[in-house]
C-alpha cells in the first residue's frame, strides 16, 4: 500500500514467503519450510520479477489521502478476518500438544506408495506446461523471422 | 572425443605453472626499478650539446649558426648568439651561443636538429627517467644542463662517436693542410 | 593423542560453555560456533585472492603481485584498505534501499550456507535433518540478491548482466541438485553429517568415498561444473566478465560494497566446494586408512584448498563461454548426464559387490557421454584453424 514501485512490492512478497517458511520450520516441518524457500523465493519471486521487468510499467501515481484510507481499510478488514479464523478455529490450543512428526523418509514413502498416482499426474502436467511454453516461444521466434 | 581439448589445455597450463618456477626463460618480465631493458644503440630521447675538452665554455662545438633552431619542427630551440668570438676545434674564431634553450615538453625527438648540424655539435641523449615536479621551469633546459662532454657521448653511442671523431680529425687535418697549399700556389703564381 | 587433537575445538567449546555463567551459556555456545566461521572463511577469502592472482600469473608466464610484503603476500591487506577507503558512489537515480540491501543479502546468505558443512568430526554448526536441502534453499536466495543488485543500479548493462546471471544460475541449479541427489540416495539421508559418516569407513586401505564409484565420479564432475556456473566463475563468468559487459551487475558498486560482492561470491564458491567435498569426497575422512591420525579438520581444509586450486587452474585455462553455449551445455548435456548418474547410482545399490558392479554402472554413463558428445558437436565443424597472415 505504501510502496510505489512494483519491484518493491515483489521484494516485500519474497519477505512474506520467507516468513511463511519460518512458520513451517517452527512447526517442525523442515522439508516443507526449506522447499518453500527453494521454490517460492528461489523461483517464483524471480519469475514475478522477470515478468514485471519485461512488461513496461510506469510508477504508480502518488497515493492521495483517499487511497491511503481505502488501503488502510482493506488491510484492517483482511487482518480482522484472518485473526478471527485463527483464534476461533482452535489451532492455537493444539500447539502445546503433540506435533505430528513427518520426517522426510515418511514424506518420501508416502509419495511413492500412497500418493504415487497424484505424483505421476503432477509430473505429466508439469511436462505438458514445459512443452507448451517451449512451443509458444518457438512459434514467436518463427514469426519474428 | 568430447572434452579432449579441455584436458590438453589443462595439461598445457600446468606445464606453464610448474615450468615458471624452474625455467628462467619463461618469466620475461623486467621488474622496472630494479632491472632495465637493454636499449639499442640508436636510442634517442632528447638532444644535448657536446663540448670537446674538459672546459664547457671553451670546448663547446656549437657556433650558434641557428640552423637547428630554424629546422626544428615544433620550434623548441631558442638560441642567442654571443657578441664576441672564440676559437673552435680547428683554431678558427667562431661565435658561440650565449643562450641555448630547449623546451623539452615540446621536443618530439625527431632528430632533425642532429641531422642538419654541420658542426656535430648537437646529438641525441638516451636518458629517459626525467620526471620532474616543476612543470614550467623544470622542462626548459638551458645550456648548462644541455652541455655534456665528448666522453659521455662515447659511452652512450660508441660507434657513432668514433665515426664523428674520425670525421672531425680529418677535417682538422685538412684545415691545417690548407694554409700550406695556398702558400705553395701563390709561390707558383708569383713564379709565372 | 591424535583423538585429542582432532577434537580440540570441540573440547575447548565445551570447556568454555561449562565455565560461563548459566544465563549466558546459550549465547556463549552460539557465539563460539559462529565467530570462527566469520573469521576463518573471510581469511581464506583473503588468502585465495592472492593465491589466485599469483597462480594465474604463473600460468600466464609472469609474476603476480610481488611488491607488497614478501612475495606479495600482504597484497590482500592493501586491497582491503583500498576498498575501505574508496568513495562509496551511489547513482542518483538508483534505488537506494535495494542498492544497499543487495550486497548485504548476498553476504548473509553466503555465510548461512556454512551452517550445514561438517568441518570435522562432531564439528558442524547445525545438524539439520535436511541439511542439503537447506543449502540449496539458501543458494536460491543468493540469486535473488544478484538480481536486486542489477536492477537497483538503473543501468542497462547491470540489468542485462543481472538477468543473464539469474538465467545462468537457475539453469545450472537443476544439474547441481540432481547430481547431489545421487549421493543423497546412496547415503539414505539429507543430513550432511550422516552423508559424511557413511563415507568414513575403509575396506582395506581404500576409503568408501562416493567419488570412487562410477556414478560418484560422474556426479562429482557434474557437480563441480555446475558449482563453477553457480558461483559465476570462469569459464562461466559472462555476467561479470570485464570485457563483455563492463562488470555486469556490480558495475555501479564502488568501495566497500564492491568488496562485499567479491566476498559473497568467493564465500559462495567455498561453500559449494565444501558441499561437494561433503557429498562426494568424504568430508573430513582421510583418503587412506593409515592416514587417520591426521586431524579431520585438516583433511577438510586440505580438500577445500585442492578444489580451490582446481578452480584457479580451470580459470587460467578455459575461455569464457557465450550465453547460448552455456545454456545449451546445461540443458542438453548436463541434465541428461545427471539423470543417467542417478540411474547408475540406483543400479549400484542393488547389485552385489565386486568388479562387475563397477563395470555395469560405468557403462551407461560412459555410453551416454559418448553419444551426447557425438550428437551435440556434429553440427559444428571443429577443424584446425589456419592463419593466413601469421605464417
Amino acid at each position: 500500500m505504501t510502496l510505489r514501485k512494483l519491484i518493491h512490492c515483489a521484494l516485500a512478497l519474497s519477505i512474506c514467503f520467507v516468513g511463511l517458511a519460518g512458520l513451517y520450520l517452527d512447526l517442525g516441518a523442515q522439508f516443507v519450510g526449506l522447499a518453500q524457500i527453494l521454490v517460492y523465493v528461489g523461483a517464483v519471486v524471480i519469475l514475478i520479477v522477470f515478468a514485471i521487468l519485461l512488461t513496461r510499467n510506469d510508477e504508480l501515481p502518488a497515493p492521495t489521502k483517499r487511497t491511503r484510507l481505502a488501503g488502510l481499510g482493506v488491510s484492517t478488514v483482511v487482518f480482522a478476518v484472518l485473526a478471527w479464523a485463527v483464534t476461533a478455529g482452535g489451532a492455537l490450543e493444539g500447539m502445546a500438544g503433540t506435533q505430528p512428526q513427518a520426517s522426510i523418509k515418511q514424506i518420501g514413502g508416502a509419495l511413492m506408495q500412497r500418493f504415487v498416482l497424484p505424483l505421476e499426474v503432477v509430473g505429466l502436467l508439469l511436462t505438458a506446461a514445459l512443452i507448451g511454453a517451449v512451443v509458444i516461444a518457438m512459434e514467436e521466434k518463427q514469426r519474428t523471422r | 572425443m568430447l572434452g579432449e581439448g579441455i584436458v590438453k589445455g589443462l595439461g598445457e597450463t600446468a606445464r606453464n605453472f610448474f615450468g615458471s618456477f624452474v625455467g628462467k626463460e619463461r618469466l620475461t618480465t623486467v621488474q622496472f626499478p630494479e632491472e632495465r631493458l637493454i636499449q639499442p644503440e640508436a636510442t634517442r630521447v632528447f638532444p644535448f650539446l657536446i663540448y670537446d675538452t674538459d672546459d664547457m665554455e671553451k670546448g663547446l662545438r656549437c657556433v650558434a649558426c641557428k640552423i637547428c633552431e630554424v629546422e626544428c619542427p615544433p620550434k623548441c630551440i631558442t638560441i642567442e648568439k654571443s657578441t664576441e668570438k672564440k676559437p673552435d676545434y680547428a683554431g678558427k674564431p667562431q661565435f658561440f651561443p650565449a643562450k641555448f634553450d630547449i623546451d623539452v615538453s615540446v621536443c618530439m625527438s625527431c632528430q632533425i636538429c642532429v641531422e642538419v648540424c654541420p658542426f656535430e655539435a648537437i646529438k641525441m641523449d638516451t636518458a629517459f627517467e626525467l620526471s620532474t615536479d616543476d612543470r614550467f621551469g623544470g622542462l626548459l633546459w638551458q645550456k648548462d644542463r644541455l652541455a655534456k662532454p665528448n666522453a659521455y657521448y662515447h659511452t652512450i653511442h660508441p660507434t657513432e662517436a668514433a665515426a664523428v671523431d674520425e670525421e672531425l680529425a680529418e677535417k682538422k687535418a685538412k684545415a691545417e693542410a690548407k694554409p700550406a697549399a695556398p702558400a705553395a700556389n701563390t709561390g707558383a703564381a708569383a713564379v709565372r | 593423542m591424535t583423538q585429542a587433537l582432532d577434537q580440540i575445538f570441540v573440547t575447548f567449546k565445551h570447556w568454555a560453555v561449562f565455565h560461563s555463567p548459566a544465563a549466558f551459556q546459550p549465547a556463549v555456545s552460539v557465539l563460539l560456533s559462529i565467530v570462527p566461521v566469520l573469521i576463518i572463511f573471510p581469511s581464506l577469502f583473503a588468502v585465495t585472492t592472492i593465491l589466485e592472482r599469483k597462480g594465474l600469473a604463473r600460468i600466464q608466464n609472469r609474476y603476480g603481485p610481488n611488491r607488497v610484503g614478501p612475495f606479495g603476500l600482504l597484497q590482500p591487506l592493501a586491497d582491503g584498505l583500498k576498498s575501505l577507503t574508496k568513495e562509496d558512489i551511489v547513482p542518483r537515480s538508483a534505488d537506494k534501499l535495494v542498492h544497499f540491501a543487495a550486497p548485504l543479502l548476498l553476504v548473509t546468505t553466503a555465510f548461512m550456507e556454512y551452517a550445514v558443512l561438517p568441518v570435522g568430526r562432531n564439528m558442524v554448526l547445525a545438524d539439520m535433518e535436511s541439511g542439503v536441502l537447506f543449502f540449496f534453499a539458501v543458494s536460491a536466495a543468493m540469486e535473488l540478491s544478484i538480481f536486486m543488485a542489477g536492477w537497483s543500479s538503473r543501468n542497462k548493462y547491470s540489468m542485462l548482466g543481472a538477468m543473464r546471471a539469474v538465467a545462468q544460475m537457475i539453469s545450472y541449479e537443476a544439474p547441481l541438485i540432481l547430481s547431489s541427489v545421487a549421493a543423497v540416495m546412496a547415503a539414505g539421508s539429507l543430513s550432511t553429517v550422516t552423508i559424511v559418516e557413511k563415507q568414513a569407513g575403509y575396506s582395506g586401505i581404500w576409503p568408501h568415498w562416493y567419488v570412487l564409484t562410477p556414478w560418484g565420479l560422474g556426479g562429482f564432475l557434474l557437480f563441480m561444473i555446475a558449482a563453477t556456473a553457480e558461483s559465476n566463475r570462469s569459464p562461466f563468468d559472462l555476467p561479470e566478465g570485464e570485457s563483455e559487459i563492463i562488470a555486469g551487475y556490480f558495475t555501479e558498486y564502488s568501495g566497500f560494497k564492491f568488496a562485499l560482492f567479491f566476498l559473497g561470491e568467493y564465500l559462495g564458491m567455498f561453500a559449494i566446494s565444501g558441499l561437494g567435498i561433503t557429498l562426494f569426497l568424504g568430508g573430513w575422512a582421510a583418503p587412506f586408512s593409515f592416514l587417520t591420525w591426521i586431524p579431520s579438520w585438516i583433511w577438510f581444509f586440505g580438500k577445500l584448498l585442492a578444489l580451490i586450486a582446481m578452480f584457479i587452474w580451470v580459470r587460467g585455462t578455459l575461455p569464457r563461454l557465450r550465453m547460448d553455449q552455456l545454456m545449451n551445455f546445461a540443458w542438453k548435456f548436463m541434465l541428461p548426464m545427471t539423470l543417467m548418474v542417478i540411474f547408475s547410482a540406483g543400479l549400484w545399490r542393488f547389485l552385489p559387490q565386486g568388479v562387475l558392479r563397477w563395470v555395469i554402472c560405468a557403462v551407461p554413463i560412459a555410453g551416454l557421454y559418448v553419444l551426447l558428445g557425438r550428437n551435440l558437436t556434429s553440427g559444428q565443424r571443429l577443424e584446425k584453424r589456419t592463419y593466413g597472415f601469421a605464417e
